[in-house]
């Protein structure tokens, strides 16, 4: 997260863990089909205020029609939204108190800067020297005093977003829609730019509910991630317990990377859990309860950077496969070594590339012992 | 082949031959015709085969040309501005043009706006729509409007039958039977750009209005309308330009009383026979037109750099 120190109210900040908290979104078993075609299935939700949310999922998977009907531009089949109590049924998109900052920026290519940003507030009625004082605050705010009088299409990507961005904070809206918002920008900006957005929400303490694919966008930026899958919300959690406690194969598999290997649970000991994975040809021993009867099938995940590499055989045979490693990806700041093991298999394991000297203990063709512990994995039954 | 260093692109032959072909076309058939309208325009009427003069006979050689260019005047066009006929003809043609745009844009913008908002299975049969009076001859649908708007024609008889009027209304052979016919003749030349312009409109620049609280209706004028203006002047032009020198409407529709310039010119030039001052009066005419057809011109290109 943000460099800047973070303040206890920020570290301490979880109240979907308080079950008094009231929320201030609420999507209440909303359905929305478009012909056959079910974009959202029946799905309950709830953000608070001040909480940076994330929808993610890939392509079709419903996110943006859920955001489209929290500003109103989509009308649910069935269900029921709510914003701070107040049911959004019937309420059209221009009187609702959420603004959205569009993927495609969506800037008036007809006005300046300047009339843009101040378009929403002209709409309130507000004074024009009150427009002008806003206006010139949201402009320093996103850096682009010195372009208040370009028209759009004499702005770089960037500098667009950054007017979207300027639009769509002008009126203070309770909640900020973002919709791919980084989408257009190169990796450098991209990064920077999530920095400020998650700055910038704090300091406005606005509720911000963004939608992206970019599973790294959504990491960086939100205090809570909901993975959607076919209209379902999959998962939702923090973006640790999201990368380091997925419920599912679909979570595991959709954030980050990492090994899933299919066992069949041996013995239960208490909290100890063994397994046996026949296609790895290992045992697995975890230190979790495992919610799969004797002989059930269930798979065992766990990230390449958990995974140790080494030519010393482990002492137990427990947790630890051997193979050759079959390629190398040096990505510079890690390597990720790609091990063939038994039947076909591979296991991804990262090693960080802690000197500057490319020089590689382990090489191409290596047999190595790949082992981990008994709690770097998670056990997954779905 | 050595490699081409200059930046400056050098073009092939072939390349040569595709710009020549527009050029040559221009040439023979805008410059070359023009060109002897214009010298005809100096001319001098005379009863003779063609009946004007001087001509020019190839025979005479370099003496001949001289003499011609000698005998060339620019007294028709000091004529046009004596006779009031002409003057009036013109600033009646470009009024009727004009009137007749401004309703044809009435009428255009909520048909093309209709349809660009129709869902997308409909617009290429809107469209089809839009085109299909092309298939039958203008001057048929033009002639068509004179069985509508006679005194007993099909108008005047359904309104009599709904009650509304006890007399026939006298519109045929009326200024305003020749702004129907222009308005119904030229409606798809309208119509079309402005359809094609809508049609890209970004409907996220609408979401986005009504985001910011700007209700459909506001959103209309604020973001809708000025977006179309590149296709409203183009529009516009398309049915200004040929409507200033129409004659088969003002012919057929107009009255003894409706004075139009391709009217007047057709009257010099077949009943009066008189070539020369009838050529002047069209080469004023290119002029009158010239100057919206530049700025025409200026706007598409701004248009086209804007991006829009």
């Amino acid at each position: 997260m943000a460099k800047k120190p973070i303040g206890p109210v920020r570290r301490d900040f979880a109240p979907w863990d308080d079950p008094q908290a009231k929320p201030y979104i609420e999507f209440r078993n909303v359905t929305k089909t478009f012909g056959d075609f079910t974009a959202v299935d029946n799905l309950s939700l709830k953000i608070y205020e001040r909480e940076f949310f994330a929808l993610l999922g890939g392509s079709g998977c419903g996110k943006t029609t859920m955001m489209r009907m929290l500003a109103g531009f989509e009308t649910p089949n069935a269900g029921e939204i709510f914003l701070d109590g107040q049911n959004l049924a019937g309420v059209p998109p221009y009187k609702r108190p959420v603004n959205m900052m569009f993927q495609s920026y969506a800037l008036f290519p007809h006005m300046s800067v300047e009339a843009n940003v101040a378009f929403g507030l002209k709409q309130e009625g507000m004074p024009k020297d009150q427009i002008a004082a806003r206006v010139e605050e949201m402009l320093k705010l996103v850096k682009l005093q010195d372009f208040a009088k370009r028209k759009p299409h004499q702005l770089s990507g960037g500098q667009r977003q950054r007017v979207a961005l300027a639009r769509s904070l002008a009126k203070k809206p309770k909640v900020l829609l973002l919709d791919e918002p980084l989408g257009a920008l190169d990796r450098k900006l991209r990064e920077e730019t999530q920095f400020e957005l998650t700055d910038l929400q704090y300091e406005l303490g606005m509720t911000f509910l963004i939608v992206t694919h970019d599973q790294e966008e959504a990491m960086t930026m939100a205090d809570r991630i909901a993975v959607m899958d076919r209209g379902r919300i999959i998962q939702i959690a923090t973006p640790a317990e999201i990368y380091e406690l997925p419920n599912s194969r679909f979570v595991a598999d959709f954030i980050g990377d990492i090994n899933l290997m299919e066992c069949k649970v041996a013995a239960k000991e208490g909290e100890i859990c063994r397994m046996t994975s026949v296609e790895f040809g290992c045992e697995i021993e975890v230190a979790q309860p495992v919610e799969a009867g004797i002989g059930e099938t269930v798979w065992f995940a766990i990230r390449p950077e958990k995974v140790r590499i080494s030519f010393d055989e482990p002492e137990s045979r427990v947790n630890a496969v051997t193979g050759e490693v079959w390629d190398i990806a040096y990505l510079g700041d890690v390597s990720i070594y790609h091990t063939h093991i038994a039947n076909e298999q591979t296991v991804r394991a990262t090693v960080a590339n802690r000197s500057r000297v490319v020089e590689r203990p382990v090489g191409w063709d290596d047999k190595v012992w790949l082992s981990w512990d008994a709690d770097a994995g998670v056990v997954l039954t779905k | 082949m050595p490699e081409q260093v200059s930046t400056r692109p050098r073009r092939s032959l072939g390349g040569w031959l595709l710009i020549a072909v527009p050029y040559a076309w221009l040439l023979f058939f805008f410059l070359a015709p023009f060109f002897i309208v214009f010298k005809i325009s100096l001319s001098e009427i005379a009863v003779a085969i063609p009946p004007y003069m001087p001509t020019f006979d190839p025979a005479d050689g370099w003496n001949g040309l001289v003499e011609l260019v000698g005998g060339l005047s620019f007294d028709n066009y000091v004529w046009l501005t004596q006779d009031d006929l002409y003057w009036k003809s013109y600033i009646s043609s470009v009024s009727i043009a004009a009137i007749s745009t401004l309703i044809t844009l009435l009428v255009g913008f909520p048909i093309a706006y209709g349809m660009a908002r129709a869902p997308k299975e409909w617009r290429t049969t809107l469209l089809m729509l839009v085109i299909l009076p092309f298939w039958t001859s203008f001057l048929i649908r033009v002639y068509a409007w004179i069985g509508i708007l006679k005194n007993e024609g099909l108008l005047n008889q359904f309104l009599l039958w709904l009650g509304l009027i006890d007399q026939p209304l006298t519109i045929l052979n009326t200024n305003l039977a020749v702004y129907i016919g222009i308005v119904y003749s030229y409606l798809p030349f309208l119509v079309l750009p402005l359809y094609a312009n809508l049609e890209k409109l970004d409907t996220s620049l609408l979401e986005a209005a009504a985001d910011l609280g700007c209700p459909p209706w506001r959103s209309f004028w604020t973001i809708t309308v000025p977006l179309a203006i590149p296709g409203v002047i183009a529009g516009c032009f398309l049915v200004f330009i040929p409507a200033v020198g129409e004659f088969v409407i003002p012919d057929l529709l107009g009255g003894s009383e409706t004075l139009m310039i391709g009217k007047t010119l057709w009257m010099e030039f077949f009943t009066n026979r008189d070539w020369p001052v009838s050529s002047a009066v069209a080469v004023i005419l290119l002029l009158i037109l010239v100057v919206p057809i530049v700025l025409f011109q200026n706007q598409q290109q701004k248009a086209a750099e804007r991006g829009l």
